[in-house]
């Protein structure tokens, strides 16, 4: 009796284990604790021209909805994102925000919860901003599972979504009209490390290893046909769950396989463990590209063990794009420096900004930028200002695919190759190794034996 | 061939992970054992395990094996005072009353450990060197996991076998009720195992965090973990726990050298299905 007793209970704590295991908190955060942004030395805000009898200046808030991951598997880069999107918005707020030409002063204001890296919670709470909190334009959560799921209720009521931290391709070629997206999209994420390594080893064989979800699966999907047609021979290819944290029987395949490159991974929690674990067990790759995990700032924290380790970065300080490289390419420049926004952002957190951080900074830009273009905060015709959009800024080139085929997806960006190395006081520093022209180190290859 | 070669390589590492599994198993089998409480709490108190070594070591310097001693004690105290707030007023109650309880503790510890310490992964930056023997790597920290996991063993043994709190705890086990009327404190004895228990899960923690990374949510997978190895080594039979850990890393040892590693927990919890349909009382036998 008391076996069978036990047997439907551990059944029943399975199935709620499970389902708490997704989120533990039922809670949402109200209002974020947004970084107070000292004062701007230089607003992004390009203010239009004034009218010659401007009317009676009217302030509008505009309310921008997004969620978080304050718990959970995406929490570290999230917190960045929302980090950067925070410091934009504050900074646009203190210089007036943005002036329109009837005499309308657009301010901004967010409203988030927390989602708990939890795609249900992501549904509820949109629906929530959108038909409770009257969000006028939205930002999507951080990574392409949950923006997946953010995206259906942004389109189903028709609101204007950008989506920062979703690299997934898939979202903007089912019809929908109303995201724009911000990343490099992910079939386009490893191209330029199979271009190094083109030319840094054309005989290098390769692993690649990656976490099961729809980000890191669309990377790969991009990533094998492109080192097919590049001459490399993949000697494995494997996916791992999302929550694993034992990677011994798959670096065992690695080994078993004689791969000497290693590309893949997924996110932070995953790829951090990966590589230590890769460096514990001396594997004695030449080089290992792994997803998102190296873009962080905490990666170091694994010591020798992150030495070599190289990422695809949608943005580096060191490789900032500038008004110079915009001019040279005819395009036009919006927003601050790489420089300025690095000192903005380090003056409110003391901390470096990784590309989540920009990224969430640069989606506020575009909209920013939109309805200036657009001379208004109607979202038919800030989405006609987005659809327009071809501009250059410190995060790098902006323009979004308008055809139905492939609407609102990334054609402007492009990304770079960032590997973590040693500087002359033995610490370790993430270089820019690729592409050549904006590289600020040689790629650590083969990394050196643990 | 290459897959021989890889049972060869990934048998070793998943033999040594489950002795790991197996003394986290432990903690919680021996609670259902004693007392017939399901410890839902048992997850988030091998997170603390974790923590009290991460903290130990990154920030007071103390070796994480040194620091097993500290954290043994700190479990103990920690399921006494768990005990004595949540479990023993509802000892007699339903099952789902202590259910509930036990998931409130769970769900306070994991409150209030991701308001202090966030759900960002942490990292204990220990290494105990790697040994190759031919193609086969086996890391130190999880040989020295092994020998500790070995030692608790024999030491839990030994304590329930040959001392008198031991039998006293084998006693309340079998027969609460006799137990009493032979004079036994069966409160006492009640709170001391669920001390041992959260200690095992705590010590358990302790070790899994010089391999792997870790938050506060992190303990729930060995709390699943910990539900499948106890139906697999028997229910409340705490050294059936030890050996139904040792199949369960067999287990991941050999599973990605045939299939992907997302097979896995697939296949872990079929066999936790097949057990519980066709051997109820486990491979090793159940409590008696």
């Amino acid at each position: 009796m008391k076996r069978s007793v036990f047997s439907i209970f551990t059944v029943l704590v399975l199935a709620g284990l499970i389902l708490s295991a997704c989120g533990s908190s039922a809670t949402p955060t109200q209002e974020p604790a947004a970084p107070v942004a000292p004062a701007p030395t230089d607003a992004p805000a390009e203010q239009p021209a004034q009218p010659t009898e401007p009317p009676a200046p009217v302030e509008k808030t505009v309310i921008i909805g997004f969620t978080s991951s304050l718990t959970g598997a995406q929490e570290v880069s999230s917190k960045r994102q929302v980090a950067g999107f925070n410091l934009w918005m504050n900074q646009v707020n203190e210089a007036g925000g943005i002036q329109l030409s009837d005499g309308t002063v657009v301010k901004f204001e967010a409203h988030t919860y927390d989602d708990e890296s939890n795609k249900e919670r992501v549904q509820e709470l949109y629906t929530r901003l959108i038909t409770e909190d009257d969000a006028d334009f939205l930002i999507s959560p951080y990574s392409s599972g949950l923006t997946a799921a953010a995206s259906i209720i942004a389109e189903q009521n028709g609101k204007v979504m950008i989506t920062a931290g979703a690299a997934e391709d898939d979202a903007y070629k089912t019809g929908n009209t109303s995201l724009f997206q911000l990343y490099t999209p992910g079939s386009l994420y490893l191209i330029s490390t199979v271009d190094m390594l083109k030319t840094l080893d054309p005989e290098a064989k390769v692993a690649v290893v990656h976490e099961n979800d729809k980000f890191s699966t669309a990377v790969v999907e991009g990533l094998k046909p492109y080192l097919e047609s590049q001459g490399f021979e993949i000697v494995l290819e494997e996916g791992y769950a999302s929550e694993t944290t034992d990677f011994g029987p798959v670096i065992n395949k690695i080994v078993a396989s004689g791969a000497t490159v290693l590309l893949g991974g997924g996110h932070y929690p995953d790829g951090s463990t990966f590589a230590r674990q890769l460096y514990e067990r001396k594997v004695g790759l030449k080089f290992i590209s792994l997803l998102v995990a190296p873009a962080d700032s905490k990666f170091p924290e694994l010591g020798d063990a992150a030495l070599g380790v190289a990422t695809s970065s949608q943005w580096e300080l060191a490789a900032t794009h500038t008004p110079e490289e915009a001019a040279a390419l005819g395009k036009e420049w919006f927003g601050p420096t790489g420089e300025e926004f690095a000192a903005a952002y380090e003056a409110v957190t003391g901390d470096k900004p990784t590309y989540h951080v920009a990224g969430g900074y640069a989606a506020g830009l575009v909209l920013q930028k939109a309805i200036q273009d657009a001379d208004s905060i109607d979202p038919e015709k800030v989405k006609a200002a987005l659809e327009a959009m071809d501009i250059f800024t410190f995060y790098g080139g902006i323009k979004f695919d308008t055809s139905p085929e492939a609407h609102g997806l990334q054609i402007g960006h492009a990304m770079v190759v960032a590997q973590w190395q040693k500087n002359e006081a033995g610490e370790l520093v993430r270089k820019v190794i690729w592409p050549a022209d904006v590289a600020n180190a040689d790629p650590l290859y083969p990394i050196p034996a643990p | 061939m290459q897959q021989f070669s890889l049972l060869l390589t990934s048998l070793p590492d998943g033999i040594l992970l489950g002795f790991v599994y197996g003394l986290a198993a432990m903690g919680l089998t021996l609670i259902w054992g004693v007392m017939n409480v399901i410890n839902l709490s048992h997850g988030p108190i091998i997170a603390l395990g974790m923590f009290g070594t991460f903290f130990l070591f990154m920030r007071a310097g103390v070796n994480p094996y040194v620091g097993l001693i500290p954290i043994a004690v700190v479990g103990v105290l920690l399921g006494v005072l768990i005990y004595v707030i949540a479990v023993h007023r509802v000892i007699n109650a339903p099952h789902l009353s202590s259910l509930l309880a036990t998931f409130s503790v769970n769900m306070i510890i994991i409150g209030l450990g991701t308001a202090a310490l966030t759900t960002s992964p942490y990292n204990v930056d220990f290494s105990a060197g790697s040994f190759k023997i031919g193609p086969v790597t086996l890391l130190g920290t999880r040989l020295i996991a092994a020998l500790v996991t070995m030692l608790f063993t024999g030491g839990l043994y030994l304590f329930l076998y040959r001392t008198r709190p031991g039998k006293f705890i084998r006693a309340v086990a079998n027969n609460r009720a006799a137990a009493e009327l032979m004079g036994v404190p069966s409160t006492r004895i009640l709170a001391l195992s669920f001390g041992l228990g959260t200690m095992l899960a705590m010590v358990s923690g302790a070790l899994i965090a010089t391999f792997f990374p870790f938050s506060i949510l992190a303990g729930g997978s060995y709390e699943l973990k910990s539900f499948v190895i106890g139906v697999l080594g028997g229910l409340g039979n705490p050294i059936g726990a030890l050996f139904g850990g040792l199949i369960l890393g067999v287990i991941e040892g050999i599973i990605p050298a045939f299939l992907e590693t997302s097979w896995v927990p697939v296949i872990e919890f079929a066999l936790f299905v097949l057990i519980l349909l066709v051997r109820p009382s486990g491979l090793f036998g159940a409590k008696k």
